[in-house]
């Protein structure tokens, strides 16, 4: 006990003196070091650099964040930035269920929101995301085309309810599962017209998670997701007992509890129509 | 020599240390390593063992308040006074060892060797609770060493084959001793196939092989002082367990100590004994040599413990004491990977036992007081701290899955005493006792997650927020013998509050591809295990002898169901004839139909059975070097049979010869 007194002393001792260290150096920001560029748009007044913590964009939802520079490589942090994700198919273009833009808290350079691209790009279709920002009065518009890859597992369910309204839902937590009670978030959007994606209120969401290849194996202890007045996401808790390949087996509920969409799972039916995947 | 012939069936001379104790004497040690200086009592003792190079298992079985479940031909797990293994603490020389498997298919036992021991001392109740806090009792199995005598170098030659098995068993041993040191080393090889049940029906993965090799050496520092390091490395691989869907790959223990003796020449203390030990076990399950599974998985597991323990004799008038101070840490990690019959997917991966780390410290003490001729009280009192951390986070944050408010560590007080009174003349000895104890939870029952079990099929969950179980026992004994007469009745009774024990809770999906459901580990109110059993030994015109015993048990719990696993009504009765070198026995052992079973631990009723067992040996000497002879026939009508102990209803072994030959120089 005493050497462990000791060792836990000297071990705060030992922090104590780098963080004193630490606090004189003057450091230069960098507040995308957890981040990776995706993509960047440079106009001859203005260079947007977006990151995600990916480096890449696909198919769901999608955290995004973004810094504005002048061209002398100074941030711009009080501009107010709007954007809009348009697909650009063969016939016809929409956009996607997507957030708008705040200043990340307590960041100095960097603006965040969410995409919830709903189909990967292809070879003749694709995503565009245009930026229109305003600096002191003055208006700009920046357009660029993205690379919005497949994702390996379902992470979107794109839909239309027993109500005739085209939902989506997104699978936004857990982002990295842990073998535990993970918090679990969902995005459910409705398709309001091509444009217009706004999110649903107080329906309700409820979550199976099974093992296809432990029998259908699921877990305890899970909740099913509500939505916040906080975020107006759906929150609720996902129970995953062990590392491997999950289906979150999912129905969509209305105000007034009726099923929207998907099954409950019995021993005859294995899945809902409608399920997320997570594989760690 | 008669006593040696009951050896199992009467307390073996008269000892301070302990009541309710029933001894075995090893003949190896006899055999290999005394013959010379105890020439006529170690032939005879040899003699008088049915399969001198049997395992420690089937010496522990003759015991009367042991039975062994068996999940195969090796490992098998004893069960003391009708419980289960949570509920009692195997030692050896005091040191404690955990298993490292989730699913009990390694008992402490299954690490040994019968050439590393000269004798298991089996003590019930709460008598047992100087080597760690215990419900059912203690088997502390006694390492064979030679002592500072002045008998220089030994050795000898052990071979075995047993036909049912095609066992075959190979020992070297070797001592050197003086009066200042001695160092014993043993060998030993077994190597089994598939065993054949009745009627030649062959038992699929039951084969085992194993190798043993521990040393120990004493050194006389001067006359009241002296040292002992004592090693043992057992490794077991490709073990079949054919009642259960998995076998084991490997199975290897590190057994280390060294001891500190001092014998005081204090008018009040005398021998002081202090022990500072370590061994680390690591059992890795694996089905790969089944062919059909649901899904491949492993399953290793480990368990590292150091301990000590310090004890001191004393005397004063006329009561003698023990005190022991003992304290041990031990950690168990056990995971479970399976392999998806998709390859693309990832591997599924959870820890079984989230490395739970089990601190416990406690103080024994016992006495032993003479207050009139004739009348002994014997008293023991103990109390522990018993504290588990679950040190791996990954395991606490999969716990809290199921126990949301569940903390990383728990502690535990725990207590125990108990008093017996003993009457002893020439003929008769009387003994009657009470004790309480308490336990805590095992490692399985208290952070288990998902740990099948084949009996039942239920995947069990731990249970953190455990009381600790508690018992109240009472035991009667009594004894009658002469010089061609032993009769002995014991009785012991439990009532074991919050006893714990897993329940079904359907609300639960179970992990394992084919299971029933989900136990979680709960407390009943209380349990009853009431055991008697009944042995005669009768000694007919000097070379004739007959011996018979029954066991009868009963355990229920607080709604009159029946306990599991709880032995029928069993009887063994058997004729021996002895003359000189020569030594031949008729033995016939079975029970009677199981009546009180448990259902709901997936027990369906086992039939009535009997079965006979021949053997004959001879002892030869060549050169003045002792040749024994041995040779035998057990379930000689080939009966196709099995036994309330048999995991899943497997079969036992059928027809076996088998031929024992040691050879010493």
């Amino acid at each position: 006990m005493k050497t462990l007194n000791f060792v836990c002393l000297l071990a705060i001792l030992l922090l104590t003196s780098c963080s004193s260290d630490n606090d004189n150096l003057l450091e230069p920001i960098n507040e995308t070091q957890d981040l990776i560029l995706v993509k960047s748009i440079e106009s001859n007044t203005h260079k947007i650099d977006i990151y995600s913590k990916s480096g890449y964009f696909e198919q769901g939802y999608n955290k995004i964040y973004f810094q504005l520079k002048d061209v002398n490589e100074n941030y711009i942090n009080n501009a107010s930035v709007t954007w809009k994700p348009m697909m650009h198919m063969m016939e016809m273009n929409h956009s996607c269920p997507y957030s708008a833009i705040t200043r990340k808290a307590e960041s100095e350079t960097l603006y965040q929101g969410y995409i919830v691209f709903q189909m990967p790009s292809n070879g003749m279709e694709f995503w565009t995301i245009t930026f229109e920002y305003s600096i002191n009065g003055e208006n700009f518009t920046a357009e660029e085309t993205v690379e919005v890859l497949m994702a390996p597992k379902k992470r979107i369910n794109v839909f239309t309810g027993s109500d005739d309204v085209r939902y989506i839902l997104a699978l936004i937590e857990p982002a990295n599962p842990q073998v535990a009670i993970n918090d679990m978030t969902v995005g459910i959007f409705k398709m309001e017209n091509m444009m217009s994606f706004p999110i649903v209120n107080n329906f309700k969401m409820n979550i199976d998670p099974r093992m296809p290849s432990m029998g259908n194996h699921s877990s305890p202890n899970n909740v099913n997701l509500t939505q916040s007045t906080l975020d107006n996401l759906y929150h609720g808790k996902l129970s995953l007992t062990m590392t491997g390949y999950w289906k979150i087996n999912l129905q969509l509920l209305n105000a007034l509890d009726e099923v929207i969409k998907g099954e409950e799972v019995t021993d005859s039916n294995p899945e809902s129509s409608i399920f997320f995947e997570l594989e760690f | 020599m008669k006593k040696i012939i009951l050896i199992y069936l009467v307390h073996i001379g008269f000892t301070s240390l302990v009541f309710a104790q029933e001894s075995l004497t090893d003949t190896i040690k006899e055999v290999q390593l005394k013959e010379v200086v105890v020439i006529g009592n170690a032939a005879s003792k040899n003699q008088n063992e049915n399969k001198p190079l049997g395992t420690i298992d089937s010496y522990l079985e003759k015991v009367n308040s042991v039975h062994m479940i068996k999940r195969g031909a090796y490992a098998w797990e004893p069960q003391l006074q009708g419980m289960t293994s949570e509920r009692s603490v195997i030692t050896i020389d005091g040191m404690r060892i955990y298993s490292a498997c989730t699913d009990k298919m390694d008992p402490v036992i299954s690490y040994l060797e019968i050439a590393n021991l000269s004798e298991a001392t089996i003590q019930s109740g709460q008598a047992g609770a100087e080597n760690g806090a215990t419900i059912a009792g203690n088997i502390n199995l006694k390492r064979k060493k030679s002592g500072f005598i002045n008998d220089g170098f030994k050795g000898a030659l052990v071979s075995g084959f047993e036909t049912v098995n095609e066992q075959k068993i190979e020992g070297v041993a070797a001592q050197y001793s003086t009066e200042n040191f001695y160092s014993n080393i043993d060998f030993t090889l077994r190597s089994a196939e598939n065993y054949k049940a009745g009627g030649n029906r062959e038992v699929l993965y039951s084969q085992f092989s194993k190798y043993n090799v521990a040393a120990i050496m004493g050194y006389k520092i001067n006359d009241k002082q002296n040292t002992e390091v004592s090693l043992i490395y057992d490794e077991a691989k490709n073990v079949g367990y054919p009642a259960l869907p998995m076998d084991v790959s490997l199975a290897r223990a590190f057994i280390g100590a060294l001891q500190y003796q001092n014998t005081l020449t204090s008018n009040v203390f005398s021998n002081w004994e202090t022990k500072v030990y370590y061994n680390d076990i690591t059992h890795v399950m694996d089905d790969s040599k089944r062919p059909d599974v649901p899904i491949r998985m492993d399953m290793p597991g480990w368990s590292k413990t150091l301990g000590m323990y310090s004890k001191i004799d004393a005397a004063f008038k006329k009561h003698l004491f023990s005190f022991n101070i003992s304290s041990h840490y031990n950690t168990s990690l056990a995971e479970m990977t399976m392999f998806p019959n998709n390859p693309n997917e990832n591997d599924m991966f959870m820890l079984t036992w989230p490395d739970v780390a089990t601190t416990y410290v406690g103080f024994f003490a016992k006495e032993e007081f003479k207050f009139k001729e004739h009348w002994t009280l014997f008293s023991t009192i103990g109390t522990a701290l018993h504290s588990n951390t679950i040190r791996d986070d990954f395991g606490l944050q999969s716990l809290r899955i199921f126990y949301t408010e569940m903390e990383k560590s728990k502690t535990r007080f725990l207590k125990n005493f108990s008093t017996q009174i003993t009457y002893k003349n020439n003929k008769w000895q009387h003994k009657t006792g009470i004790g309480y104890g308490e336990r805590a939870p095992s490692v399985s029952e208290g952070y288990g997650f998902y740990l099948y079990n084949s009996f039942d099929g239920f995947d069990y969950i731990g249970n953190p927020f455990l009381k600790n179980e508690k018992s109240y026992e009472i035991n009667l004994s009594t004894q009658f013998k002469t010089k061609n007469i032993t009769t002995k009745i014991q009785t012991a009774y439990f009532h074991i509050t919050d006893y714990i024990i897993g329940k079904p809770n359907f609300s639960f999906s179970p992990m394992t591809i084919g299971a029933n459901g989900i136990k979680v580990y709960e407390q009943l109110p209380y349990a009853s295990i009431f055991n008697a059993d009944f042995s005669i030994q009768y000694k007919l015109f000097n070379s004739f002898t007959f011996k018979g015993k029954t066991i009868y048990r009963m355990g229920m719990d607080n709604n009159n169901n029946n306990l599991p696993l709880i032995q029928p009504f069993s009887y063994e009765t058997a004729l021996r004839y002895q003359k000189n070198m020569f030594f031949v026995e008729f033995l016939l052992e079975g029970a009677a139909k199981q009546t009180n079973f448990s259902p709901e631990f997936g027990e369906n009723q086992t039939n009535a059975y009997t079965i006979l067992n021949l053997s004959a040996s001879q002892t030869l000497y060549l050169n003045q070097q002792r040749v024994v002879l041995k040779l035998g026939a057990e379930n000689f009508l080939d009966t196709y049979y099995s036994t309330f102990a048999d995991w899943n209803n497997i079969p036992r072994t059928g027809r076996n010869i088998f031929i024992n030959l040691t050879y010493s120089l």
